[in-house]
């Protein structure tokens, strides 16, 4: 998941739709992000790269909107509704995911098992 | 003789015989060494440095003598101080053979230079002082600009006189191997200064008579100008080229490896020699052969070799493979020697900090016996008459109960060559005569303290031997390595060049100070 700068970033990303729910006047997700090229990624405790400044996914309200859709902690937030979320500060991200005028976020996150999940399925059996 | 006071300090029981054989024996193997050295080829040459050579001629003979003095002592009679044994007499005419013999070459250099000085400054008064006798009446009368250069002139020979005084009057304190170069060529550039004079002088002065004084006058100054120029010349060259440093020394001792580190500026070897060894005495602890080995105990456990038969007829080659077989061998074999050693270690510090507290705790009892008398007790205390004792007396008074302490402590850390009783008993009334507590009387002899130390005056001198491969006279480089070498010991001189120092400058705003506070938000959305 660390970035070699100026070459692009390859990852294995998994979609997932978020569908806000409504409580009040605000629109919630049901989780909590962390990261951000503002912030010191020394602090992060689900990167493998201490000097990863993405935005991960800190904590998920069980039974939330995030929880139902399959959004696990340790995520890492590649993409919001297109939007890259691997370069932007803590704010931009907060941002991104609350708009108001959205009603669902399409995500593209990243974690560790997708890419074994990958490896094992693409390594274990011969191609006939 | 010996007598049976308690007091003579080396009552041997047999020994007269054995110390003076030592004696010779070490006398001969002194003087074929030197021998040896100037045969081989290497330019060892000498270098003479005041002194005495006592101790190291003698400490390899500290483990046979008799130290039971600290038993013996038991009464003070203060009757026998002055008995000698058969023992002190023939180490006494020892140190007379051995010292150096007063050379007359050490006052060579001094008394040239001397009288070149005095020449010198002389003949500036000669020349005013020569037309005056010879042809007074002939002279032109010379005013007010001549009484003006005879003042400068005045003051200038006292300033001539007084820095001389100041700079060279000094009394050699080594003599080098070779010529000192940049004196000789000072003496050299007086000399011919002064003869070019005195030749211009006598052609144009004497011969024709002349008679402008004043010309004289102002000759004689000019003179005494250049010997200014050239004194400051000779402080330049002599006292400040060598301060500013530029080579680094390392100076090893052989036989225990002891080490420091000298700045110094650019001198000949020579000097670069007398410089280190100045330092010597005053940085190095004092060379004790007692301590250089390890115990017998650990290395007579020799592994004992094997012998290599070879089975083929051959015998070209094979006392290479031989010993290598023999140290692969050896190398493979469980030697525990290492943790012998450790343990040895750990039980002669123990021994030692034992006997060290027991003479502590001597020495501050024995302190404790007497104090020192101010001038108004005396008086007053007409009923209590107390013995009234100068320091030599109540230093012997106070001796007794910690001497047994002392010399055991000295046995065990091996100084018992450094210090005889009589030199204890000397520290100790200088002690009490200075106010000195236990702790700074005890200084001398809980660590081993500086050669010099142990030095005693008014001796003839030191012989050092410098071993080099270039002349000596050559300056100080990089890379060069060149030894000092005593009987016993050597110091090997390594010398490097201080690095170049490429100094940089950054500024720094005062007000470029600021800091934040490390960020680790997380925002629920």
């Amino acid at each position: 998941m660390s970035f070699v700068p100026g070459q692009p970033v390859t990852a294995v990303v998994q979609r997932i739709e978020i569908q806000k729910l409504r409580q009040g006047n605000n629109l919630i997700l049901g989780f909590s992000i962390g990261g951000g090229i503002d912030q010191d990624p020394g602090q992060n405790p689900f990167s493998e790269d201490k000097t990863d400044k993405g935005i991960y996914v800190t904590r998920i309200t069980s039974g939330g909107p995030a929880d139902v859709a399959g959004l696990m902690m340790g995520d890492k937030i590649m993409q919001v509704n297109g939007w890259d979320m691997t370069m932007v500060t803590h704010d931009k991200a907060r941002k991104r995911l609350t708009k108001k005028n959205e009603d669902v976020v399409r995500l593209l996150v990243t974690r560790k098992s997708l890419e074994e999940a990958v490896k094992h399925s693409m390594g274990g059996y011969p191609r006939p | 003789m010996d007598n049976e006071s308690q007091y003579s300090g080396y009552s041997y029981k047999s020994s007269h015989s054995r110390s003076s054989r030592k004696h010779r024996d070490r006398r001969d193997r002194h003087r074929s060494k030197s021998r040896d050295s100037s045969s081989r080829g290497d330019k060892s040459v000498t270098i003479q440095t005041p002194g005495e050579p006592l101790l190291d001629a003698e400490s390899t003979r500290g483990d046979d003598r008799d130290d039971n003095w600290g038993e013996t002592t038991t009464v003070v009679t203060g009757t026998s101080e002055h008995s000698i044994s058969n023992e002190d007499l023939t180490r006494v005419t020892k140190d007379l053979e051995e010292s150096t013999p007063l050379e007359c070459k050490r006052f060579i250099g001094p008394a040239l230079g001397g009288c070149l000085s005095f020449f010198a400054l002389v003949t500036p008064l000669a020349f005013l002082i020569l037309p005056q006798v010879l042809w007074r009446d002939a002279l032109e009368p010379c005013g007010t600009p001549c009484e003006g250069l005879y003042v400068s002139l005045a003051f200038k020979l006292l300033v001539l006189l007084i820095s001389s005084w100041a700079l060279f009057l000094r009394s050699p304190r080594a003599t080098l191997p070779r010529f000192f170069v940049f004196r000789c060529l000072l003496m050299v550039l007086v000399f011919l200064f002064v003869a070019s004079y005195w030749l211009f002088y006598g052609v144009r002065v004497l011969e024709p008579r002349e008679r402008d004084y004043r010309g004289i006058v102002e000759y004689a100054a000019s003179l005494v100008d250049a010997l200014l120029f050239i004194q400051y010349l000779a402080l330049v060259l002599l006292e400040v080229r060598h301060m500013q440093p530029a080579f680094c020394l390392k100076v090893v001792r052989s036989t225990d490896g002891a080490s420091k580190f000298y700045n110094v500026g650019h001198l000949s070897i020579q000097r670069a020699a007398v410089w280190v060894l100045d330092r010597y005495y005053s940085d190095f602890t004092v060379y004790n052969p007692a301590l250089l080995n390890l115990p017998k105990s650990i290395l007579s456990k020799k592994m004992t070799g094997f012998k290599v038969y070879s089975l083929d007829e051959s015998t070209t080659n094979n006392s290479t493979g031989q010993s290598r077989a023999m140290i692969a061998a050896a190398a493979r074999r469980r030697d525990n020697s290492h943790n012998e050693y450790y343990y040895e270690e750990a039980e002669m510090d123990r021994r030692i900090r034992k006997r060290k507290a027991r003479l502590v705790v001597a020495v501050e009892e024995a302190f404790t016996h007497i104090k020192r008398l101010h001038e108004d007790e005396a008086a007053s205390s007409p009923k209590h008459p107390r013995e009234v004792m100068d320091p030599r007396e109540a230093a012997q008074a106070i001796f007794a109960p910690m001497a047994r302490a002392m010399q055991k402590y000295l046995r065990t850390t091996r100084q018992q060559a450094f210090h005889s009783m009589e030199s204890i008993l000397t520290h100790l009334q200088f002690c009490i005569t200075h106010n000195m507590t236990p702790k700074a009387f005890l200084e001398r002899y809980l660590g081993p303290g500086p050669t010099m130390q142990y030095q005693q005056q008014g001796g003839r001198g030191r012989q050092w031997t410098l071993v080099s491969e270039e002349p000596v006279t050559s300056a100080l480089r990089q890379g060069l390595v060149f030894s000092l070498r005593r009987l016993d010991f050597s110091l090997v001189v390594t010398v490097t060049s201080l690095p170049f120092l490429r100094l940089g400058e950054e500024f720094i705003d005062p007000k470029s100070h600021k800091f934040v506070m490390r960020l680790q938000s997380e925002t629920s959305v």
